[in-house]
């Protein structure tokens, strides 16, 4: 057991390093996450007001970040930004701020999903105590939307997770980037050290995001549960 | 004689193309209470929802108070906080207790002090037997139970004016009771003004004072309530009677 590969992770700083690079991918996402919910919860409410135009803009915006790729995305931002706006941002800035549009549009349709399945009951019921616009969605339909789209929220906090793998792209020092530099520095002496590099990293992800997913069924199951008693 | 509430002048409906409420006109004194019959579609809810500006209408006035309501829906908000209305399937806010449901509009729609709304919730909330069940959520009481809260949630307001859309017909037979008596009360020890759409015959001669009989978005008649009941003026009201068994 010399050379047993799981060394390469206690070989220098080379765990130190790994848990560096997985702190940039929380402080990523995490920034992203906060920043991109929030402008989700914005854009959804106002994707259910009647006004046409604007439903059709805030329409085009989720669709362009549904449909584009994440990795386009990110060379997008990354390569035209500074290049036709003049707009340098670090790697790390770039990297969150496609996270965070990218989460406030898909949270803008999951908010509007939401909003307008809250029976209209409701909204007369609210109407027909002299609520206003903006007290109506913030005593009654808010709410109620929140425990409806909770689970399909935190499956998106899961996704936007996830994804940050493909941060390495445009040279952030994420988890995976300074994974693959450890292997690579250390290719000679520790030939499995791929595997362990990996499956450390496998470890870290699973560990930030099955107990969310786990939560994310448990409320659901809860609402249900609600729901029908 | 008691000043005018409410005054309907002219008033038609339409959605799209279909024609529901055709020249509507009546109104309605302080401490009157009106009932609207008819068969089902003849547009009884309608007309009721377009008083607190649920429905739009396309020609004519409503005249609140003695003044014409510019059907804007700012100046709605502002009449609905004198025109409490209850309705078939009683909504009450299933995110909130059953005193929050009712200190709602007092607190955030009138800024009325927490303390002072809460009092008065708590009298009405004694005054339909439901004292104790404060800080109970909707889906633990019954559809009778949360019907009198729904009265209780309109009532909080102190409106000048109750409308009641058929409040009973989604109720079981035994709970109907309960929730029509305070309706009655409400006519008789508080001289409330409403107008009352219900499918409970006895219940309207009950507490009738005028009967408005609507078919096809038509008024047919207006009559006394005594009358109504004994005499219907209009051979149509007089089939529809009969028809209820009553």
């Amino acid at each position: 057991m010399a050379h047993s590969g799981i060394n390469v992770l206690f070989e220098g700083r080379n765990l130190i390093r790994l848990f560096g690079g997985l702190w940039t991918t929380i402080e990523i996402a995490a920034v992203a996450l906060i920043l991109g919910l929030i402008l989700g919860v914005i854009l959804g409410v106002l994707r259910t007001f009647q006004n046409r135009l604007l439903r059709v803009i805030l329409r085009l915006y989720l669709e362009f970040f549904r449909i584009i790729p994440t990795v386009v995305l990110l060379f997008l931002f990354y390569y035209i930004l500074p290049k036709q706006m003049g707009l340098n941002l670090l790697a790390n800035e770039v990297a969150t701020l496609v996270f965070a549009l990218w989460t406030a549009a898909e949270m803008s349709d999951i908010v509007r999903g939401a909003l307008i399945s809250v029976p209209q009951h409701q909204r007369e019921s609210g109407m027909a105590i002299g609520l206003s616009r903006w007290q109506l969605y913030r005593y009654v339909l808010i709410p109620q939307a929140v425990s409806l789209e909770l689970p399909a929220t935190i499956n998106l906090v899961t996704r936007v997770i996830k994804t940050t793998s493909l941060l390495m792209l445009i040279s952030v020092m994420d988890v995976i980037n300074v994974g693959q530099q450890v292997v690579e520095a250390n290719n000679q002496k520790y030939p499995t050290g791929v595997f362990w590099v990996y499956g450390i990293i496998f470890v870290m992800y699973f560990a930030i995001d099955y107990p969310l997913s786990w939560w994310a069924k448990r409320m659901d199951k809860k609402r249900l549960e609600r729901a029908n008693g | 004689m008691a000043k005018e509430v409410i005054k309907v002048a002219n008033l038609e409906k339409y959605y799209q193309k279909r024609h529901v409420l055709h020249e509507i006109n009546f109104s309605i004194h302080e401490g009157e209470v009106v009932t609207l019959l008819g068969p089902s579609g003849s547009g009884k809810s309608t007309l009721i929802r377009c008083l607190n500006g649920l429905e739009p209408y396309q020609k004519g006035d409503v005249i609140f108070n003695g003044e014409k309501v510019v059907p804007t829906e700012k100046n709605w908000q502002q009449i609905r906080q004198k025109i409490g209305m209850v309705f078939q399937s009683y909504d009450l806010f299933p995110n909130l207790t059953v005193l929050e449901n009712i200190l709602l509009g007092p607190v955030k729609v009138q800024h009325q002090s927490r303390e002072e709304a809460k009092v008065n919730a708590e009298r009405l909330l004694a005054q339909v037997g439901l004292q104790d069940y404060e800080n109970v959520y909707p889906r633990q009481l019954s559809g009778g139970q949360k019907q009198r809260i729904a009265i209780v949630r309109a009532l909080a307001l102190k409106p000048e004016l109750m409308l009641f859309d058929e409040v009973t017909a989604s109720l079981d037979p035994e709970m109907v009771r309960g929730v029509l008596n305070i309706i009655s009360n409400l006519a008789q020890d508080s001289n409330m003004t409403m107008i009352v759409v219900t499918h409970e015959m006895n219940f309207a001669q009950q507490i009738a004072d005028r009967v408005l009989f609507l078919e096809d978005g038509h008024i047919l008649e207006q009559t006394k309530g005594d009358q109504f009941f004994k005499q219907p003026q209009t051979d149509r009201a007089k089939a529809f009677l009969e028809s209820m068994d009553f």
